[in-house]
């Protein structure tokens, strides 16, 4: 390179620092305040506001107003008025087509809805624009397609659906969590007062918006804002039919305990502890990028997180160092840049746990990796964190840490591989990398969990139910079992 | 030089090279580690290392392409890597109709891709026909810019060894600094990977001190990235100083997902030898965007220490234009008229 | 206690002494008594001493869910074929003891006819069941046309052992009813039995072990509900709960503990009616839905590399 010249940068071999790209923030168009919406109105809720936060900068992003169990009451009758006079009675290809206008609403403020929800939750632009805001689209899109073939379910001729759906959602997808619950409950008939998480009420508010603008009539969909009190108040409320919640095992335990003898039906989706499982014939290099994106997809904030690393000890060097090279190229930062990997921790409360039980598996005696990728002084990060050593009695390896650590176990055989990861009261997701066809069917029949993916991790669509066996919950959400969980069985 | 036996059913294609003249004034390479070594040892042993290789998945390999590609590269990192790029071209004629006009123009323009603008930087080779190779170093001479010429029978390889070897000397003794040779696809889809690997030892021992090789696969032709990862490691283990991906003859040549399994290939050759080797994408890389894709891959994936023209290349002829008009653009805060980019 | 006239064949003409007999429980393919050895008197319709039945005890309970969830295996590893079979003969097995069971019915208070009926039916309500074991995954399961190139299929799978309280007014047909489903869906089961109809509960238990169910897939407790229901949904090796006879007193405090391990229950919505059609609401309620992604990509390269 002779045209080189003295004022010229270092040579790249040096280090490549990506120049920032930040999406504009302006794009989000974060108002002050937020209403709930309740009746077809953003109405003021009956609380004190609550402040919601950009964990990307721990700096308040708005001010949200809060329901009181007043304001269920008012929504929940306002759904029930809904259900009865409009919502219940119209067709079901009517329906659908609300449904069609609110996954084109959505596709149309798509933009928008991706930089708001980094902005609320912490997570990257990248996963907002490419996966949390396309994916909630489609699934309006095809549970729209449901609504008027509601008699192909297998559920009976004419399946009457439920009422009224209390839906409560968590923070790690907000809006995506709220098409999940709201479109199938729509789709079947049914009417929703939906409570978003206290730390990300915003997006499932526009999702409002673009409700209200796609004409549906007033009181069929319905957002209260609050903290648990007040999901508890909406589950709880004696005007509900079915309740569908999203969250982690010990307030689900808590929600089906106190529906006890309510005959009320109740979809649980709850927490999970994934095992991602690496035979030796493993196409290694997607194998790493899989473990990767299992756990350090939404900063491992996600409740199929595939969070222990069960791999076949012939390669379990050799993956690890692959694991760990890559891991260090991932970009953790600000949630707005387009190029940043792994975002915020969503609160200080969820990051406080996180770095607890990193320090108990110290404390255990785990062998700590831990990238050196520079986190931003300001807002809530962890970085990418990986346990080696560790071993099945740690409260690493069976607690839910819903963050962006991965425990790294061993194994020898299969039986041994399926009795490591079957050994959890979660049931929730398991992935498995074999390139031998049979093994990757009969593992994935073994698993006693409710997804499998076999040479792949964290895929989802609104086509392929998801759910969990034992602790991680009851009830599918997506494809044709999860319409079911809306509608009577009348077969 | 190891030898290995045809398989009963099929004739050896070409007699065993002589060996060649230049090897005993090359310098050993260093060891490699034993089951690198022992790799070699017959075709069975080598067979059973290339299927011991572990498999690719295409789905997983594309989606992570498909996430390197949403990288933004902007403002300075993205003149830095325009700049880069420039640098990493093999500015490429290869047609029957290529005159001593034509390959002189090209070698004119690679000295100064951006007359207009002194700053921008030379290519980093001329890549031609052997019969070319003297026009092309005539032009080049006294300048970095090195020259670069197929051989091997280009681009089907489809003759006998002792033409690839006349073809290679042709180049090198016409001032060629850099040997792009092809692989024997027949061979390699026949199974024949001994043949193959003792093709790329032939030429590699021709160019041994005179020029570095670059070993082409044609992943076109290869049909399967399981295919290209075996290839990539046969040539690594001939002695290539360069995975090249295709001869630009074959679609589809350079795409994202070929070249991040050439570049794990280096990376984990490295990992495993210490040698670092080059990479070169060839053919469908036309624009800046997929040139700064490809650079964004070579550094996550191979690492930085390969964002440099001796270890990273584009076989490229009209990606050069869109470079200049991006450098441009990037400079001048506005995008120029194509037609102020020189043709050739 | 007079001995009533039902306790035994045998003494009804009074030319010998009859042999009234003890019901034991059915635990893993055997039939043990009682680990507490306590046993209770079972009455006929009229009042009269019946037979005596085991009282199993929370120890009991345990042990017929050690003995489940090693009949979950087996069972959840027969083919749907062999599954099929085996509700078959049961079903044949029944038909074979029809007469008998008729009888225990009469004693219970049935008349002649109204028994028959009731054995009949529950002999087509296995049948029914014997043919859903190799369909279930066919009208339960789908392929997933999901948007990116992998295969996808959700299938139904036993959700694992389920506890079965079975209910009351109906001691055949609505035994049957319940444990249909859950053996035809691949579950294994321990089944509490109503108090009052221990015996015909026992009785179809030796028809279970005579079927070819293997060990441990249904297990069969007689005793006080009020007693073992409680460690049956808090016992944490349960996966699901059928709270069809709880009675109502109990139901709020069984679900609340089934709730501690998250465990599926189902109450059904309307007082059953066991002479309608069985529609897929039970077999649904026992079953998990399984969802598997394969990448399938393309075959070669001219076909893909689209970046």
């Amino acid at each position: 390179m002779t045209t080189q010249t003295t004022d010229r940068p270092a040579p790249l071999s040096a280090g490549w620092t990506y120049a920032p790209a930040p999406e504009n923030a302006a794009i989000a168009a974060v108002k002050d305040r937020y209403l709930p919406f309740v009746d077809g109105g953003f109405v003021e809720g009956r609380g004190e506001d609550a402040e919601t936060f950009n964990p990307g900068t721990a700096e308040v992003l708005a001010t949200v107003s809060q329901s009181t169990t007043d304001d269920v009451d008012t929504a929940v009758a306002a759904a029930r008025r809904a259900y009865d006079e409009v919502w219940g009675p119209m067709s079901g290809a009517e329906r659908g087509r609300y449904l069609f206008r609110i996954a084109r609403g959505l596709a149309e403020r798509a933009r928008e809805l991706a930089v708001l929800e980094s902005l609320d939750n912490g997570k990257p632009i990248r996963e907002t624009r490419d996966f949390d805001v396309p994916t909630a689209a489609q699934h309006f899109f095809y549970h729209a397609g449901w609504a008027d073939k509601l008699q192909h379910l297998g559920l009976g001729a004419a399946p009457r659906p439920l009422g009224v759906a209390a839906q409560v959602i968590p923070w790690n997808f907000p809006l995506l969590m709220a098409a999940w619950k709201i479109a199938p409950a729509l789709a079947a008939g049914n009417t929703v007062v939906i409570k978003p998480a206290e730390t990300t009420p915003l997006s499932v508010l526009v999702l409002a918006e673009v409700i209200a603008d796609a004409g549906l009539p007033p009181g069929v969909v319905n957002v209260v804002t609050g903290a648990g009190d007040i999901g508890s108040a909406l589950v709880n409320h004696p005007g509900v039919d079915k309740v569908a919640f999203t969250g982690s095992t010990a307030v689900g335990r808590e929600i089906q305990r106190s529906l006890a003898g309510t005959g009320r039906r109740v979809t649980l989706e709850l927490g999970g502890k994934g095992a991602n499982i690496v035979f030796d014939d493993a196409a290694l290099d997607q194998a790493v990028e899989g473990i990767v994106n299992g756990i350090f997809f939404n900063a491992g904030q996600v409740c199929c997180a595939g969070s222990r690393l069960l791999v076949q000890e012939p390669v379990a060097e050799e993956v690890l160092a692959k694991l760990e090279a890559r891991a260090q190229t991932l970009r953790i930062g600000d949630p707005l840049d387009k190029n940043t990997d792994v975002g915020a921790i969503n609160s200080p409360t969820q990051k406080a746990k996180i770095d607890e039980l990193v320090g108990s598996g110290v404390a255990e005696g785990a062998q700590v990796w831990r990238s050196s990728c520079p986190v931003p002084e300001r807002g809530w990060y962890v970085a990418p964190t990986i346990l080696s050593h560790t071993a099945g009695s740690m409260r690493v390896v069976r607690e839910e840490i819903f963050g962006p650590v991965l425990t790294v176990e061993t194994f020898r055989t299969p039986d041994e591989a399926v009795a490591k990861a079957n050994n959890t009261p979660y049931g929730l997701s398991a992935g498995v990398w074999t390139e031998k066809g049979s093994r990757a069917m009969a593992m994935a029949g073994a698993l006693k969990v409710g997804v499998v993916w076999d040479n792949t991790f964290n895929r989802f669509d609104p086509a392929a139910s998801f759910g969990g066996y034992g602790e991680s919950g009851f009830g599918r959400e997506g494809g044709r079992a999860g319409m079911a969980a809306y509608l009577e069985d009348q077969s | 030089m190891t030898t290995y036996a045809a398989r009963p059913d099929q004739a050896p294609e070409t007699a065993p090279a002589a060996p060649p003249s230049t090897a005993t004034a090359t310098p050993a390479p260093p060891a490699l580690p034993s089951h690198l070594a022992g790799a070699t040892a017959d075709e069975a042993t080598l067979r059973r290392f290339l299927f011991g290789l572990p498999a690719v998945d295409p789905v997983g390999l594309e989606q992570r392409s498909a996430t390197l590609a949403t990288r933004s590269i902007k403002k300075a990192s993205k003149l830095a890597a325009i700049d880069l790029a420039i640098s990493m071209v093999d500015l490429t004629t290869l047609e029957g109709a290529d005159t001593p006009g034509k390959v002189r123009n090209l070698a004119r323009k690679a000295l100064a891709p951006d007359p207009a603008r002194p700053g921008t930087p030379q290519v980093a080779a001329v890549c031609v026909y052997p019969d070319r190779v003297a026009t092309a170093a005539d032009e080049l001479a006294g300048s970095d810019v090195k020259v670069a010429s197929v051989a091997t029978a280009f681009p089907s390889g489809r003759s006998s060894l002792e033409v690839k070897l006349a073809d290679t000397r042709l180049a090198l003794e016409s001032g060629a600094d850099e040997i792009d040779m092809v692989i024997d696809r027949g061979a390699f889809l026949a199974g024949q990977y001994g043949l193959v690997l003792e093709q790329i030892r032939a030429v590699k021992a021709e160019c041994a001190g005179r020029a570095r090789l670059k070993v082409i696969l044609e992943t076109g032709e290869l049909a399967t990235y399981d295919n290209v990862r075996r290839a990539c490691w046969l040539a690594l283990l001939g002695g290539g100083d360069f995975l090249k991906t295709s001869t630009g003859k074959v679609n589809p040549a350079a795409t994202l997902p070929l070249v991040q399994v050439l570049l794990q290939a280096v990376r984990d050759w490295r990992d495993q030898t210490g040698q670092q080797v080059a990479v070169k994408p060839a053919g469908g890389i036309r624009t800046t965007k997929d040139a700064i894709r490809h650079l964004v891959a070579v550094n996550e994936v191979a690492g930085p220490e390969w964002l440099d023209p001796h270890w990273f290349r584009f076989g490229a002829s009209s990606l050069l234009d869109d470079l200049v008009l991006q450098r441009r653009a990037q400079l001048d805060g506005h995008y120029a008229d194509p037609d102020t980019v020189a043709l050739d | 206690m007079r001995i009533g006239k039902s306790a035994s064949a045998a003494n009804t003409d009074g030319s010998r002494l009859g042999v009234p007999k003890t019901y034991k429980l059915y635990v893993g393919g055997a039939f043990p008594r009682s680990e507490s050895g306590r046993t209770y008197a079972v009455r006929d319709a009229e009042g009269g001493f019946w037979a005596n039945a085991a009282l199993a005890s929370r120890k009991d309970v345990r042990d017929a869910v050690v003995a489940a969830r090693k009949g979950a295996r087996a069972w959840a590893k027969a083919t749907p074929y062999n599954r099929g079979q085996v509700v078959y003969r049961v079903a044949e097995m029944l038909d074979g003891r029809r007469s008998d069971f008729a009888d225990l019915l009469v004693t219970g208070g049935a008349d002649r006819d109204a028994a028959l009926a009731e054995v009949d039916a529950s002999i087509d309500r296995l049948v029914h069941h014997a043919g859903w074991t190799d369909k279930l995954a066919s009208v339960l399961g789908s392929t997933n046309p999901v948007s990116a190139p992998y295969f996808s299929y959700s299938a139904p799978e036993p959700t694992g052992v389920v506890g079965v309280l079975a209910p009351t007014g109906s001691p055949l047909l609505g035994l049957v009813s319940v444990l249909a489903p859950v053996l035809a869906t691949g579950n294994a089961s321990v089944v509490v039995a109503a108090q009052p109809d221990a015996c015909v509960a026992i009785a179809f238990a030796e028809v279970l072990a005579t079927s070819d169910v293997p060990d441990g897939v249904v297990n069969v407790l007689t005793g006080s509900v009020a007693e073992l229901a409680p460690v049956l949904a808090a016992h944490g090796d349960v996966d699901a709960l059928d709270l069809t006879g709880a009675p109502a007193e109990l139901r709020v405090e069984l679900e609340r503990a089934a709730a501690d391990t998250v465990k599926r229950v189902f109450v059904p919505r309307t007082a059953p009616d066991w002479s309608a059609e069985p529609g897929l609401a039970r077999l649904r309620a026992f079953l998990e839905i399984k969802t598997v992604w394969h990448p399938t990509g393309a075959l070669s390269l001219s076909g893909g590399g689209g970046y």
